[in-house]
């Protein structure tokens, strides 16, 4: 079976944040857990880069502020969701 | 200590996030209104973040002669408790939702100073400044006690050797319970210079926004936040107002070293290692920015006022270039000493100017330092200090037969229990090492001699190839 996108991008975040499941994930922003820090951060765009196969510019790096504003930016790298 | 507000200049002021600007006069009132609430020798337990609050108490407490205890406002509950029980300070100072009940005496922004109705049972030194966590990530009330000479010489010291001036506006990237973090934001009060206090972070679209809104000339980092600059692709930024970097609370690779003088060069910024500890104030050498190529992965010389040796095992002096030891400081900012609990706070000088850093180094023949290892059982994720022995106690208490190894940035507790993630998930509960710093690792046995003494070096190859 073939994983969709999203489910791709879910998991990195269960497995960034080490979250019990990926319904957890969805209404997530930068800091509003503790695990989601800057070096949260770092390790959830090493996930999306690996996993996706992009390197995400600096702006976006920056902007990267929640679960739903992550999908937009994907969408730039042609991560259709 | 802090005399520079007294005398305001008018262009040396608190530049807020929200854009708001507090300047020196401002803070001295809100300092002393504050201060005056409290009695010298009072502790004083300041859960603080970056922001105008934090440092005027910081201020106020400090030049009215009572005693600070700082704890960042991110720690777990439990751990402020903790401390509480085992210093008994007379008022906390925290920000709304942080003060833990006691008897409000007054507000301060969005703080409140109470008085905890604690008994004082305990004498405070009459040397004794302030009151510091060399980690914080385990709860360990273990604290580092600095005097107000202490606080006084290393300022003067990194003053001179970053050469701060008036027109400086340093932004915030280190918690200011942190010794780095507030060592940044003591010598720019003391040089007259200005601060922008912020708590966001690198990953964080405002904080860029606040630096070059606000003209930042400096910032300081730990090896990771090292790790994001570059990841954020540092060298592709434009950030004229920028004069200098630091960097410390860790050892820097000697190749991001490297990588960070030549994009520093090629920026016109000066690139600045450093090496300190906080049972050394702050500072204790630094790598001047002319050698930050040349002597890449060098901690470079002593801070002015201070001197290096080595020591072998034996205790004698090593006097050859590229002969390890154990590095040994000596200056004024050496601290007294730890307190455990309220107890140790009539404590004296235990160690009469010498630290033994607990680090191993040796000297090239210019006199460049280097760091090769640590004598002591800890590391450092992300610039937190974490004492591999008190993880440990940690674990044991949850029942983990555990034992820990790892370098920086990635601790390894290796466990024999065999439910791996409900090891992880309780040292996540009881401590706040970050996730993404350590992993468990199940083995089925922990090496140890025939005295019980864990075998670390074995442990380490037995994990290898066994990673969850």
């Amino acid at each position: 079976m073939v994983i969709s996108n999203l489910e791709k991008y879910k998991n990195c975040f269960v497995e960034a944040f080490a979250l019990a499941d990926g319904a957890q994930a969805e209404s997530l922003k930068y800091q509003s857990i503790q695990e989601w820090d800057s070096v949260g951060h770092m390790a959830l765009m090493a996930l999306l880069e690996d996993n996706f196969g992009i390197l995400l510019d600096t702006d976006d790096i920056i902007d990267f502020a929640s679960y739903e504003a992550g999908k937009e930016i994907l969408r730039k790298y042609d991560v259709a969701m | 200590m802090f005399s520079r507000l007294d005398d305001p200049n008018d262009d040396t002021c608190l530049l807020l996030e929200s854009g708001g600007v507090l300047s020196y006069r401002d803070l001295l009132n809100n300092s002393s209104l504050i201060a005056s609430r409290v009695l010298p020798r009072d502790v004083v337990l300041l859960v603080c973040r970056n922001d105008w609050e934090s440092v005027a108490a910081y201020v106020g407490f400090m030049r009215r002669g009572a005693v600070p205890l700082l704890m960042n406002d991110s720690v777990k509950r439990d751990f402020i408790t903790g401390l509480k029980d085992a210093y008994r300070p007379s008022y906390v100072f925290a920000p709304a939702g942080m003060e833990g009940g006691g008897k409000k005496i007054c507000e301060l922004g969005g703080y409140s100073l109470r008085s905890t109705g604690c008994e004082i049972d305990y004498e405070v030194h009459p040397d004794l400044a302030l009151l510091l966590s060399t980690s914080g990530s385990t709860g360990s009330p273990r604290l580092v006690r600095q005097t107000r000479s202490n606080v006084t010489a290393n300022t003067g010291s990194i003053i001179e050797y970053l050469k701060i001036r008036p027109g400086d506006r340093a932004i915030t990237t280190l918690p200011m319970s942190y010794t780095y973090g507030l060592s940044i934001i003591n010598t720019h009060l003391c040089a007259g210079a200005s601060l922008i206090l912020t708590d966001r972070t690198l990953m964080d679209r405002g904080f860029w926004g606040a630096l070059k809104s606000q003209g930042a000339t400096t910032f300081g980092g730990v090896p990771y936040t090292y790790e994001m600059l570059k990841k954020l692709r540092f060298e592709r930024m434009s950030l004229p107002s920028v004069r200098y970097l630091t960097q410390a609370g860790g050892k820097l690779s000697a190749e991001l070293s490297a990588e960070f003088a030549d994009i520093c060069a090629g920026k016109g910024m000066e690139f600045i290692v450093m090496y300190g500890q906080t049972e050394a104030t702050a500072r204790m050498s630094y790598l001047p920015w002319q050698y930050a190529r040349s002597k890449a992965g060098s901690i470079g010389v002593p801070i002015p006022g201070g001197a290096f040796s080595l020591k072998d095992h034996d205790g004698e002096e090593i006097r050859a270039p590229g002969v390890v030891g154990e590095l040994v400081y000596s200056g004024p900012n050496v601290t007294p000493g730890y307190a455990e609990s309220r107890f140790d706070l009539a404590l004296g000088d235990e160690r009469q100017g010498v630290l033994e850093t607990g680090d191993m180094a040796y000297f090239d023949g210019d006199g460049f330092y280097y760091i090769t290892g640590r004598k002591k059982r800890f590391l450092k994720l992300f610039g937190n200090r974490v004492s591999m022995d008190e993880i440990e106690a940690l674990m044991k208490s949850g029942g983990f037969d555990c034992a820990c190894g790892g370098r920086d940035d990635d601790l390894k507790v290796y466990t024999t229990s065999r439910d791996v993630a409900k090891a992880r998930a309780f040292l996540l509960e009881k401590s706040s090492v970050n996730p993404a710093g350590f992993s468990v690792v199940r083995v089925d046995e922990i090496p140890k001699n025939p005295a019980g003494k864990v075998l670390y070096g074995e442990l380490e190859a037995l994990g290898a190839d066994s990673d969850v």
